[in-house]
């Protein structure tokens, strides 16, 4: 289990390291561009190589990665070219109110999930499980801005009971999360609840699940002692991956209702060709992606006694 | 007499099985219906020129609310118009060309580029497989609208770059499915007696193995152009889609957003044109799936 773990997190820094090169390449490799961007397009030809020349810009691109890297690394990721403030300065209190809405928003999709995908699991092909496959397809069908648009045109002009913008602005307040949760819950239900049919299904056509219903165990016994404790693995694992596409979704959902998060940070400063701030972003995002990605990875064969790696 | 019972039936063409099996959708109503969905819009598109019943950047009376009558009094606006005064249902019909333009082309490109990486991964395996899902991983490691935005900041929002973006981002998923099915399908006796024979390596991949995986290859097709479609709305919504002033829902969607106080009706109806082809191409994704699982 140990050498398991190693060797995950091995692949993990592995992968962080080459994501940093690509990022690197896309956005720094061309230094001329980089000192336009910072600088500005207005300024003279002059102004941008005395810039370059300054901050070590001239060296070879190979020196100037890994100092880019080491910076990373310790944390510094640079002055932002927006705010005027170090990067990490604006970071980490927009991550901090990203990971509260993206954390109510995997709760909530997960219970819903969860439950509906049981239910629908228990009789294959029942009418329980076609309605719940339905809602699924029909509700993730529908982009996030789209229902953000319909939700909003609903609780916020039609029958004005929630608030159309969650900009916080006087504190932190909770019923502006309604409507970005809700959207972020919409899109991604659907996906849990379908991986947990068909593990649930699967775990139903299993000989003990028919011994125990022929022995005579009640239904309901035999779906919380015997069922749901097989069938809950691999929807974990489903769980976890789906933080992925949370990160996703959160930057339209923030872009939506102007809520202070980490998602329309990015949208910003990809708007105003913010470089230092869009790679701290892009890093840390998939820092966040792969972390979990390995967290479910090592859950799942904790979970799973048929896995077990030496 | 005798002639006809010697004679061996024609074998069918390879495309006709193939349209013959694509047929089979008929067997499952909820294909049907997102076929019906997907024609309907192909349709539209085709059409667009006919179907608008205004040119797409004609300006008119601004933010008229659906069902009004245009200033000269000769036309409806049906959907209402935007701050320009542009008619929205015209807009809505000519941008579903670039939807179905831009997706099904991206889509083709994930596909023309992941195939062969998942051919040569599976096939192969080894430090082929390695290097290659290695390389997968790392791009599939990126959410994938932050990957979008790195992308379209550095390289520019266009039609084209919206294309490049998606292959870049979507042909690694491609590969993982692909290499999976390879893995499977290696192992069989046509591909073994295909080696004895000594056909090429590629050969065995594009002609003995590739043609058998193509069910499951159909339905991750659907479900990934349904996606792409959201994928180009969520660009077109955050403004990095395509370049204005032609009509794209996404862009529609957001344009028309910041005058929801005026009639919030007025962003839903591009909403609701968006979400429908997506269902449409999940609706025929979970149909083949349905009809496939069956024999």
């Amino acid at each position: 289990m140990l050498i398991f773990m190693v060797r995950r997190f091995g692949t993990m820094a592995l992968t962080m390291l080459v994501v940093s090169i690509l990022v690197f390449l896309l956005l720094e490799i061309n230094v001329e561009s980089v000192a336009t961007k910072v600088l500005g397009p207005y300024t003279s030809q002059e102004q941008r190589e005395l810039w370059l020349e300054r901050n070590g810009y001239t060296d070879p691109a190979i020196w100037r990665y890994l100092r880019w890297l080491g910076n990373f690394v310790v944390g510094d990721f640079g002055d932002s070219v927006r705010f005027k403030v170090p990067v990490s300065d604006v970071l980490w209190p927009r991550l901090a109110n990203t990971a509260i809405l993206g954390g109510i928003a995997l709760f909530i999709a997960s219970i819903i999930g969860l439950t509906l995908g049981v239910i629908a699991g228990m009789r294959e092909g029942g009418a329980r499980d076609r309605g719940v496959s339905v809602g699924a397809v029909l509700t993730t069908s529908v982009p996030e801005f789209a229902s953000a648009v319909f939700l909003s045109g609903l609780l916020v002009f039609t029958w004005p009971v929630l608030p159309g913008t969650s900009g916080m602005a006087d504190g932190f307040d909770l019923v502006q999360l309604v409507l970005p949760v809700m959207v972020l819950v919409i899109y991604d239900w659907g996906y849990v609840a379908r991986m947990t049919r068909a593990s649930m299904a699967e775990v139903m056509m299993t000989h003990y699940i028919r011994t125990a219903v022929l022995k005579g165990l009640p239904y309901g016994q035999v779906i919380r002692k015997h069922a749901l404790r097989n069938a809950l693995i691999a929807p974990f694992t489903v769980i976890m991956l789906q933080i992925n596409w949370l990160l996703s979704g959160v930057i339209v959902v923030e872009v939506a209702f102007a809520y202070k998060g980490f998602g329309s940070l990015l949208y910003e400063a990809s708007l105003n060709s913010d470089i230092y701030l869009i790679e701290a972003c892009a890093m840390v995002a998939v820092f966040v992606a792969v972390m979990t990605q390995t967290l479910a990875d090592i859950g799942y064969t904790y979970l799973n006694p048929r896995i077990r790696f030496s | 007499m005798t002639d006809q019972a010697v004679s061996v039936p024609r074998r069918e063409s390879p495309l006709l099985r193939f349209v013959k099996g694509l047929a089979l959708i008929r067997e499952s109503w909820v294909g049907m219906i997102g076929l019906g969905i997907i024609v309907f819009w192909s349709l539209v598109a085709i059409f667009a020129d006919i179907l608008a019943p205004f040119p797409p950047n004609q300006p008119g009376l601004p933010l008229a609310p659906p069902g009004s009558a245009s200033l000269d009094g000769l036309g409806v606006y049906w959907l209402g118009t935007d701050q320009l005064g542009r008619d929205t249902l015209s807009r809505i019909i000519h941008g579903s060309r670039q939807v179905l333009l831009y997706a099904p082309l991206a889509t083709f490109c994930a596909y023309f580029v992941g195939i062969p990486m998942g051919l040569a991964a599976g096939y192969r395996r080894g430090l082929t497989d390695d290097v290659l899902s290695f390389i997968a991983n790392v791009i599939l490691s990126f959410p994938v609208l932050v990957l979008y935005i790195i992308i379209i900041a550095t390289i520019g929002a266009s039609g084209s770059n919206i294309v490049i973006a998606v292959t870049f981002a979507s042909a690694p998923g491609v590969m993982r499915i692909v290499r999976g099915l390879v893995l499977d399908l290696r192992n069989r006796e046509y591909v073994f007696a295909a080696e004895t024979r000594g056909e090429s390596a590629w050969r065995i991949m594009l002609v003995e193995i590739l043609p058998n995986a193509r069910g499951p290859l159909i339905v991750d097709a659907c479900l990934r152009l349904g996606y792409v479609v959201i994928t180009i709305g969520t660009l077109g919504f955050l403004g990095l889609g395509l370049p204005p002033p032609d009509p794209d829902w996404g862009g529609m969607v957001s344009e028309l957003r910041q005058f929801a106080i005026v009639d919030p009706m007025l962003a839903v109806f591009p909403c609701i044109a968006i979400s429908s082809l997506v269902l449409g191409f999940n609706l025929l994704a979970d149909g083949l799936r349905e009809v496939s699982l069956r024999d």
